[in-house]
């Protein structure tokens, strides 16, 4: 294998594994805020052990998403170098400024909100709960307009340098509020907060299942089921504005998505399908017109097809159709999970249907599944360019780095990353076995 | 000398380097003295004196990385993909660190304590021994082609001045840790840490010695500034008064002030750097107009302008509530339920 793909395998596994964490991170983050203000609102000590469990299962997955999040801080630099030459004029300032105004805020409450309950008043815990959480929903604005702008690059002029250019900034309000900006981190905010809600609802549900920890269970789950309906509501709605975009911006990734061939014809969208990308066809179940419909509001209006772009820019088609359709069939499924949830909880009938208990039990990997599938359409989509339209994903490489060093760090990153996410899941579930009784918890840690 | 922007967020990158320093120092330097302490209670409190700030102070490694990538995009993909095998051996170690930290003492099995331990403290020294080798290169020079690309792989790295830059780093993490230690604990810990401070201050002045005299004799591009501002000898004088307070300060039990002295210490260590290396930043050797300068291997104006903007307003903001945090959980360190 060549250093290209060796890096670029490096890149998806070390992105989709720091991936697991952060969503849950923003997600929890904001159900912490919902959770403590209750607390401090109604005074009622069921929030705060309420609070003080979750703030547990918080640290740990901020742990992860710190350790494996300093990776890909570097990872521009040492397997990107050409890419990071190009573009750290505008890439580069956006990373900065998520250290500057996310990270630092992030990492400071942290402090207080782990280690703080006895050293601060509940009002200035309350404060640094908040702050952590801005914290976190900043750092996903700032690394989705660096992701954006290589989507969809805005307010920059190429410079020559070199044998070659580099893209350098002319507006720095364009650059950051590019065509997708906006549209994408409403999409990657309702995913965040859809992998925390259904994080809650799985461990109560639990609970519930396994007769224990009554009170806590439900509260939980009324709070949380609040923002899983919303969020995944929501979803449908930010998919939607985002599809747009890229039908707009980048023609040839939506048409990937829908595995549509035909330069300029109608198009259909696949409920389900196979892609063969030598015979340049799509086999499955469609509806007719109905991708012109979405697009155009027209079911008989031309929408740009693959066979419109030479093949070496076109993206690999069959991937980035099947996981685009299974996020989307998982948004779906939690449209209506989160809806069924919710009428049978109308009806009081939730907290002893046990059927539906433990398919909130599973659900929790419906977010994680389609976070990481969403990204993976996204960024497949975008090949063979690491810019779109101006720099290709093989120019963006290092010059210095070969496949040898690439394939003992992905060795590496693999065995080590392996072992983390055993770990994860054990402690996961060590807290999740102690519970959220106080005693409990207490004599776990003094052990 | 001539103050443009570019000199300014030479400058600035200077102090994220020296913030980590002081700030990630004493912690690596804790988990370098780490396994020298002996039962599970005296580990456990070495871990949590640093509980709730270690990853505060990581962070400014990351926000440094972040402001090199936008100020000198050179600068950040020569040296990262340059010394490819030793920055995955530094993120290797900065993950076992980390997670060393966070799961350490969330079982009592003395095995499962031990190996953590293990992984603490090895990553811990580790850590600052590359970012020393790291240092050191970039000191020495390393063979850049016209493009500014460095070739030479990881064995082109281990040579002898940039190996004892890298065990001054941690001598000098492992003295500001156990100052640190003795600021933060009490009892029988204390008094066994404040009687090794005497000879960790020993090592680093002997570290100290050896890396300037290296540098004086054999690295002439370093000291060609200091030579034509001879007014800045001041700052190696007051580092070496610095340095000498550290063991007095020590000595009248002021600890606090022992620890000032050694954060000063550091940021005069990183300003004599910065000082030798102006206005270059990789110096290249031996062909040394391949250097990469912060002229060469800068962003674009407008990038410096708006960072600038971004740095004003957000690092006042961080370090007021970085002041914060370490007021609030000022003095000894107390193991409680939400310790680690």
């Amino acid at each position: 294998m060549d250093v290209e793909i060796l890096s670029r395998i490096q890149f998806a596994a070390t992105i989709a594994f720091h991936y697991i964490f952060p969503p849950m991170s923003v997600g929890l983050g904001l159900l912490l805020v919902i959770m403590e203000g209750t607390y401090l609102k109604t005074g009622n000590e069921l929030y705060h052990r309420m609070t003080r469990f979750w703030v547990k299962v918080f640290g740990l997955i901020f742990a992860l998403g710190v350790a494996t999040g300093i990776v890909m801080e570097f990872q521009f630099g040492t397997n990107w170098a050409a890419y990071s030459r190009y573009v750290g004029d505008i890439f580069g300032a956006a990373l900065a400024a998520e250290g500057i105004f996310a990270f630092f805020l992030e990492s400071g409450f942290l402090a207080i909100l782990l280690f703080g309950w006895d050293k601060v008043k509940p009002r200035t815990h309350f404060l640094a709960t908040i702050m952590v959480a801005l914290g976190a929903h900043f750092s996903a604005i700032w690394i989705v307009v660096a992701n954006s702008w290589q989507q969809t690059p805005a307010g920059y002029h190429l410079v020559a340098r070199g044998d070659g250019f580099r893209a350098e900034l002319t507006s720095f309000w364009e650059a950051v509020l590019n065509p997708s900006t906006l549209d994408r981190i409403s999409h990657v905010y309702m995913g965040c907060w859809q992998a925390g809600a259904f994080l809650v609802l799985s461990v109560s549900a639990f609970y519930l299942i396994k007769n224990k920890h009554h009170e806590f269970a439900k509260a939980s789950i009324k709070i949380a089921l609040s923002l899983a309906l919303i969020a995944s509501v929501l979803q449908l709605v930010t998919g939607h504005s985002s599809a747009e975009v890229v039908a707009e911006h980048q023609p040839a990734k939506l048409a990937a998505y829908e595995g549509h061939f035909d330069a300029s014809a109608p198009a259909g969208l696949y409920l389900i399908g196979w892609v063969n990308e030598d015979a340049g066809r799509t086999y499955g179940i469609k509806i007719p017109g109905m991708l012109s419909w979405m697009i155009h509001g027209d079911a008989s209006a031309p929408v740009t097809g693959l066979n419109a772009f030479a093949p070496k820019d076109r993206p690999p088609v069959n991937i980035v159709f099947q996981s685009y359709h299974a996020m989307v069939g998982i948004g779906m499924t939690l449209i209506l999970i989160s809806v069924l949830s919710v009428l049978y909880l109308w009806r009081n009938k939730l907290f002893q249907t046990r059927w539906l208990l433990w398919v909130l039990v599973f659900a929790v990997l419906g977010p994680q599944l389609a976070n990481q599938l969403g990204w993976m359409s996204a960024e497949v989509g975008r090949q063979p360019w690491i810019v779109y339209n101006l720099l290709r994903t093989s120019d963006g490489l290092s010059a210095s780095v070969r496949a040898s060093q690439v394939l003992t760090s992905l060795i590496l990153f693999g065995l080590v990353y392996l072992l983390l996410f055993v770990l994860f899941v054990y402690l996961l579930n060590e807290k999740i076995q102690h519970g959220p009784d106080d005693s409990s918890i207490r004599e776990g840690k003094l052990a | 000398m001539s103050l443009d922007l570019n000199t300014v967020w030479f400058v600035l990158i200077g102090v994220l380097l020296s913030g980590y320093a002081i700030l990630d120092g004493f912690d690596l330097g804790v988990g370098a003295l780490h396994l020298f302490t002996k039962t599970d209670g005296d580990r456990r409190v070495m871990i949590n004196s640093i509980g709730p700030v270690w990853d505060g102070n990581e962070v400014w490694l990351v926000t440094g990385g972040g402001a090199l990538f936008a100020a000198f995009p050179d600068v950040y993909a020569t040296s990262f993909s340059g010394f490819y095998l030793a920055f995955m051996l530094l993120l290797f170690a900065l993950i076992f660190r980390a997670t060393a930290i966070e799961f350490r003492s969330k079982r009592p099995s003395q095995r499962w304590r031990k190996a953590w331990d293990v992984s603490f403290s090895v990553s811990s020294i580790v850590s600052s021994l590359l970012i020393g080798v790291a240092l050191g290169n970039v000191v020495q020079g390393i063979p850049l082609t016209a493009e500014g690309e460095y070739m030479g792989g990881l064995r082109g790295l281990l040579r002898p001045f940039p190996l004892v830059v890298g065990i001054t780093t941690v001598a000098l993490f492992t003295m500001h840790g156990a100052i640190y230690v003795v600021m933060k604990t009490e009892g029988d810990l204390q008094v066994r840490v404040r009687r090794w401070i005497p000879r960790l201050i020993a090592i680093f002045v002997l570290c100290y010695v050896t890396t300037t005299g290296l540098t004086l004799a054999f690295m002439p591009h370093m000291t060609t500034t200091l030579f034509d501002y001879p007014l800045l000898f001041v700052v190696p004088l007051l580092n070496v008064l610095v340095v000498a307070n550290i063991p007095r300060e020590v000595h009248h039990g002021r600890e606090f002030r022992a620890f000032l002295s050694s954060c000063v210490a550091m940021v005069l260590l990183m300003a004599l750097f910065g000082i030798g290396m102006y206005p270059d930043m990789i110096y290249s050797s031996p062909i040394a107009e391949h250097s990469l300068n912060i002229y060469n291997a800068a962003s674009s104006a407008k990038t410096h302008q708006i960072m600038l903007i971004i740095a004003l307003i957000g690092m006042p903001i961080v370090v007021a509530y970085t002041v914060s945090v370490y007021w609030i959980f000022r003095g000894k360190v107390k193991i409680d339920e939400n310790s680690y």
